[in-house]
């Protein structure tokens, strides 16, 4: 009876060394060894290779498709979780299930199919119209890739929130519109930061379809990732890390940022897989 | 698209009486100016609508579309051409047997891992679970650059297995694995952890209780119940590997035949401007990823059915066996 006591309090602590071992050899060794490599000679160092002309204009051109991007889908995903939820229509639960396909097809296709359209000789080339290998095309695929976040967040609240509200509003006298901003926007103001804080951390580390259609050129299409991967390849290593460095770490600080937030949100919103 | 605008054409023609009934009471007796109203509310509807499904169509439908005209665009002959060069289907098979055996091994620690994460307290929880997460948080590029640095061959570790142990982990199937490993460790356990947590513990106390193993406990009560979760989290993982590009690109390299992913090889026939061969592999890795999407959620369904009675038939000998 004891043998089997002292066996079964054994087990925890076996279970819990072998995955702190797995995340730890998985996870923090990489991440520490890059830490390492770019604050290893020094932060001065690390921030000279942040500020050559070519880094701060990458990042600029980062942030401003990942803006964006964050804008359009903040529009769009707005309107297409309220049709899904709130209307009528044959094949909505079809529908409802295409929101998170995106997942499913990769980037790389994704850029692949813009080429096929807007590239040299493609199915839609307007003379005079840049559309491939500049920042119309890049910002489109940075789009369509981080398209699901803002829907897949505010779907289940809409649905939770329910009807009745807004036809109250409706009933006395209030607008459609008038309805929609006082009544459900503040509702919904979790979910939308939350949804825009993944889409903006989709849209800063998208590499595969925008180094396609943006075709990579130096100082007029290169986004940060697309920067530090040349960056590798010319032998800068303190230039790829540094900028490595600041894309994770902006990303990891605006999604705990978003973490915390999550917390407050009234309990029955919040969905356990939203950080997927 | 035709059959999208059909569907918003007919649905317009069905809600009409509907918004007539909400805004206006009797339908003979609503002035003009209701009538207006009502119109308006209706078109305004149907043009929500006609733009959020315009929205998906492109994003989804559109480039789906697309990548199988260009594919077939020379006739099927030309597409099994383009998909079973040797540089293509070397390609494919790295990808699916490398994606495969991370799946393997990312379902069985990211369960232990959500199990351990939501079973027991410890010191150090709250780290563990971040460090878990970080790899979502982190553009899987930059987990590529991590893992150059970590196991390069100028390294310790990299020029080890080198030379001790004669195998390459860059540009090779380990580093492969493992890059795939740090991408999707996410994947399992932010699926199965949700479902752990709305697991009553109930069941599996009374399986204690009545004697049963920790072990036994797990495989007959708690399994069962969380198997749907996991199918899932194991699918995510394995559609998400078929795609990654990111991460692969640095870590496999571009070596036609050697350690050319099935990402990278669509990127270098883009590249070459052979849209035919780029959209071939791509109809492959779709149809891959959707038939396996589709088939687990057939049996997903085939499945959900009957969980509570597996869970109960779980238990049932055990009690028989340790009632007195």
């Amino acid at each position: 009876m004891m043998q089997t006591r002292a066996r079964r309090s054994l087990v925890p602590v076996i279970l819990i060394g072998i995955v702190a071992l797995y995340a730890i050899l998985l996870v923090g060794v990489p991440v520490a060894a890059m830490l390492q490599a770019a604050f290893g000679k020094g932060i001065t160092v690390f921030l000279s290779a942040l500020i050559t002309p070519d880094a701060i204009h990458a990042f600029a051109i980062t942030l401003l498709l990942a803006s964006g991007a964050c804008a359009f889908n903040l529009i769009a995903g707005l309107v297409l979780a309220w049709v899904l939820v709130r209307q009528q229509f044959a094949g909505k639960r079809v529908l409802s299930a295409l929101v998170d396909a995106p997942f499913v097809i990769a980037p790389i296709i994704i850029g692949a199919v813009l080429i096929i359209v807007f590239g040299r000789g493609g199915w839609l080339t307007i003379p005079g119209v840049h559309i491939a290998f500049a920042l119309p095309g890049m910002l489109l695929a940075m789009i369509i890739v981080s398209m699901p976040f803002v829907t897949r967040e505010v779907m289940p609240v809409l649905a939770e929130l329910g009807p009745e509200q807004e036809e109250g509003a409706y009933t006395l006298g209030a607008g459609r519109f008038y309805t929609f901003r006082r009544i459900v926007l503040p509702e919904l103001r979790w979910a939308l930061l939350y949804g825009l804080a993944q889409t903006f951390s989709r849209a800063l580390g998208e590499f595969g379809a925008i180094i396609v259609i943006g075709g990579a050129i130096q100082g007029v299409t290169e986004t940060t990732t697309i920067y530090l991967f040349r960056a590798l390849d010319d032998r800068n290593a303190i230039g790829a890390y540094s900028a490595s460095i600041l894309l994770a770490l902006l990303s990891a600080v605006l999604l705990s940022i978003m973490e915390v937030f999550n917390r407050r949100r009234p309990r029955a919103f919040v969905t356990e897989e939203t950080s997927l | 698209m035709g059959a999208q605008l059909q569907l918003t054409a007919s649905a317009k023609v069905r809600e009409a009486p509907r918004a007539v009934h909400v805004h206006g009471g009797s339908a003979r007796s609503i002035g003009i100016e209701q009538r207006l109203r009502s119109l308006a509310a209706i078109a305004s509807a149907s043009g929500l609508r006609l733009a959020a499904l315009s929205y998906l169509a492109v994003c989804v439908a559109v480039p789906l579309l697309i990548i199988h005209a260009e594919g077939l665009r020379h006739g099927l002959d030309s597409l099994v051409n383009d998909v079973t060069r040797p540089a293509a289907l070397h390609a494919i098979g790295l990808t699916v047997w490398t994606a495969a055996l991370m799946t393997v091994i990312n379902t069985v620690m990211g369960v232990l891992t959500a199990y351990v994460l939501v079973t027991y307290r410890f010191p150090g929880k709250a780290l563990l679970n971040a460090l878990v997460g970080l790899p979502l948080a982190i553009p899987t590029l930059i987990a590529g650059v991590m893992l150059v640095i970590l196991y390069g061959p100028q390294t310790a570790i990299g020029s080890f297995f080198e030379k001790q142990l004669g195998t390459r982990i860059l540009f090779a199937p380990p580093g492969i694995v493992l890059a795939l490993l740090f991408v999707s460790y996410p994947f399992v356990v932010r699926t199965v952890q949700p479902a752990l947590l709305a697991l009553d513990g109930d069941q599996s106390e009374a399986a204690y209780t009545l004697g049963a193993s920790g072990w036994y406990t797990f495989r007959r009560v708690i399994l069962p119940a969380i198997t749907p979760a996991v199918l899932t989290g194991a699918l995510l993982s394995f559609a998400r590997a078929l795609g990654e590009f990111g991460a692969v690109v640095i870590v496999a390299g571009n070596i036609p035949m050697r350690s050319q992913m099935a990402s990278v090889y669509i990127y270098a026939q883009v590249e070459a401007g052979d849209m035919q061969a780029a959209s071939g592999v791509s109809m492959v890795l779709l149809w891959i990823a959707f038939g396996l999407t589709f088939g687990a959620e057939w049996l997903a369904r085939k499945y959900s059915a009957m969980p509570v009675q597996t869970a109960q038939a779980g238990v049932s000998p055990t009690v028989a066996r340790q009632s007195p």
